[in-house]
């Protein structure tokens, strides 16, 4: 139990005495896995409204397929992007390997397939009036897949944050791709699994606990404004 | 509200994305490479390539000796050095990809056949250290003071009758791992019937300093480098049981990758290692922390 509570003191006391290289960690945690989510949503919310809108063959097959990626182990993730980025892979003239780029792109890989399939969800639990109201009031497409789009915001944004959440806690894809390079692709996984492999538990639950704080500050500040606005509409 | 609501996520992670595009660039901007200024008219394809990618094998990443350096030839010429830790193994693969632009490991054999594959340019030796068996202080099986070779064919008799002798390998491809191998074979055994002889041999797959802690764990017996097993030292309750016998070298060396895009600037990490003054400092490494240097350093000897 003490080693907990060391842990926790030796946390608090990195925060408030704003130790540089945890703070620059914790930045470039926040940076990389923010930027994948913001690319991957871009990516992910106009994939799924076309898959929502659309009926063609095989869309069923489609979301199991998306479903079946929400668990795809993140080393895979890690050893593709590795193999296509490597000097000697396809993509390895960019010379993008063991940089904070290429751990976003890995990450946006990784969580795109589970933001895609949930907003498809997202879409699909919004009542077919809304969308019969909008067609007959003369909406176009593009107006009737807002309107549907709105409806859906807070499981749309529950698929992202999801997402987000996926993104920073992972740290195979990080490792592999990112290579752990001290000042510059460190993560606080990544700088976790390697202060573990020190025998530094301390330190290594301290980053645990600030991992878990930032996660914390990034899903609550929607679920507040989620509840705020919630208030303000039941007045 | 909804639109507040957008429009906040939209900021929150716009901010993030900018906060660390900007980040990048200083480095790019404040530090200018040689590299890049001996070819003025050409603009290079990426402003981060201005960085040299050195792979370590993880005891010299462990000992903390690169964490040390790295400050001192950053400042020195003014590029960012990239340290990746991996094994030999791992290491090597890397430069065969051509991922890094200079290797730091630990086995000659694969180091000179890495060079005769014209994957790397030379094998340059900078310094070097002892390979320890340590075990715990009982020492169940006896080894204590026996050659390396004796020591292991205790081992793996005592380990197939004695529960409480267990050894833990690094299993993992790298230099220790494949001084492990050398062992066995010079005490005459094939590594393939050791690795399946039972459950006293363990293989942990990772680097030297978890396989010490789990060796600890687990009071059984391992092979490590004298400098990551002092590093570590006061994390555990192995000692040494046997630190004699000429295959027990440790020999690390520097090779330039052949394929690297920034041969000056790697040419001058091997200078840096091999000068006088940092080769002063390896020397005296780890004194004022362990009582004795981690370190032999031996630039221009052939080892």
């Amino acid at each position: 139990m003490s080693e907990l509570a060391d842990a926790f003191v030796t946390a608090l006391k990195l925060i408030f005495t704003g130790d540089p290289e945890v703070m620059a960690v914790a930045a470039r945690t926040l940076g990389i896995s923010c930027s994948a989510t913001f690319f991957a949503a871009l990516i992910s919310i106009p994939i799924a409204c076309l898959i929502h809108f659309n009926h063609f063959k095989g869309k069923g097959t489609l979301i199991s397929i998306l479903q079946t990626f929400y668990a795809i182990p993140t080393v895979l993730v890690g050893l593709l992007v590795f193999i296509i980025f490597s000097r000697a892979g396809p993509l390895g003239g960019l010379g993008i390997l063991f940089t904070p780029q290429v751990m976003v792109i890995g990450q946006v890989v990784l969580i795109s397939p589970l933001m895609t399939g949930l907003t498809v969800s997202a879409l699909s639990g919004v009542r077919p009036e809304i969308r019969d109201t909008a067609v007959s009031l003369g909406a176009g497409r593009l107006q009737m897949a807002r309107t549907v789009l709105v409806e859906a915001k807070y499981a749309t944004l529950t698929a992202v944050l999801i997402g987000f959440g996926r993104a920073i806690s992972e740290v195979g894809l990080a490792i592999m791709v990112g290579g752990n390079i001290r000042g510059f692709t460190r993560t606080l996984t990544t700088a976790m699994s390697l202060e573990t492999s020190m025998g530094n538990i301390e330190l290594s639950m301290a980053l645990g606990i600030i991992l878990l704080s930032l996660a914390l500050i990034v899903i609550i500040i929607p679920s507040w404004i989620q509840q705020r606005s919630s208030r303000v509409q039941q007045r | 509200m909804k639109r507040i609501l957008i429009f906040l996520i939209s900021a929150v992670m716009l901010l993030s994305l900018v906060s660390m595009l900007p980040a990048c660039s200083d480095e790019e901007t404040s530090s200018p490479t040689p590299a890049a200024t001996t070819s003025p008219g050409e603009v290079p394809p990426l402003p981060k390539t201005s960085r040299l990618k050195v792979a370590t094998t993880t005891s010299l990443y462990d000992t903390g000796l690169w964490g040390y350096l790295e400050p001192m030839f950053e400042d020195k010429y003014g590029v960012e050095l990239d340290v990746l830790y991996a094994g030999t193994g791992k290491a090597l693969e890397w430069g065969i990809r051509g991922d890094v632009d200079v290797i730091t490991v630990h086995s000659r054999s694969r180091e000179e056949q890495f060079v005769a594959d014209g994957y790397g340019v030379e094998r340059v030796p900078f310094a070097y250290n002892y390979f320890l068996i340590i075990g715990p202080e009982a020492d169940p099986a006896g080894i204590s003071g026996m050659s390396p070779e004796d020591a292991f064919t205790q081992l793996i008799a005592e380990g197939e009758s004695i529960p409480d002798v267990k050894f833990v390998s690094r299993g993992d491809d790298s230099g220790t791992h494949g001084k492990e191998k050398a062992i066995w074979a010079s005490a005459g055994y094939e590594y393939e019937d050791v690795r399946t002889s039972g459950g006293w041999y363990v293989e942990t797959g990772s680097g030297m300093g978890p396989t010490l802690v789990m060796a600890n764990e687990m009071r059984a017996y391992t092979l490590s480098d004298i400098g990551t097993f002092l590093a570590y030292q006061g994390d555990l309750e192995l000692v040494p049981l046997v630190d004699e016998g000429d295959i027990l070298l440790n020999v690390y060396s520097v090779i330039v990758v052949a394929s690297t895009k920034y041969p000056d600037m790697a040419n001058n990490l091997v200078e840096f290692l091999t000068s006088d003054e940092i080769q002063d400092l390896i020397g005296r490494y780890g004194v004022d922390e362990f009582g004795r240097p981690l370190f032999t350093p031996c630039a221009g000897q052939d080892m």
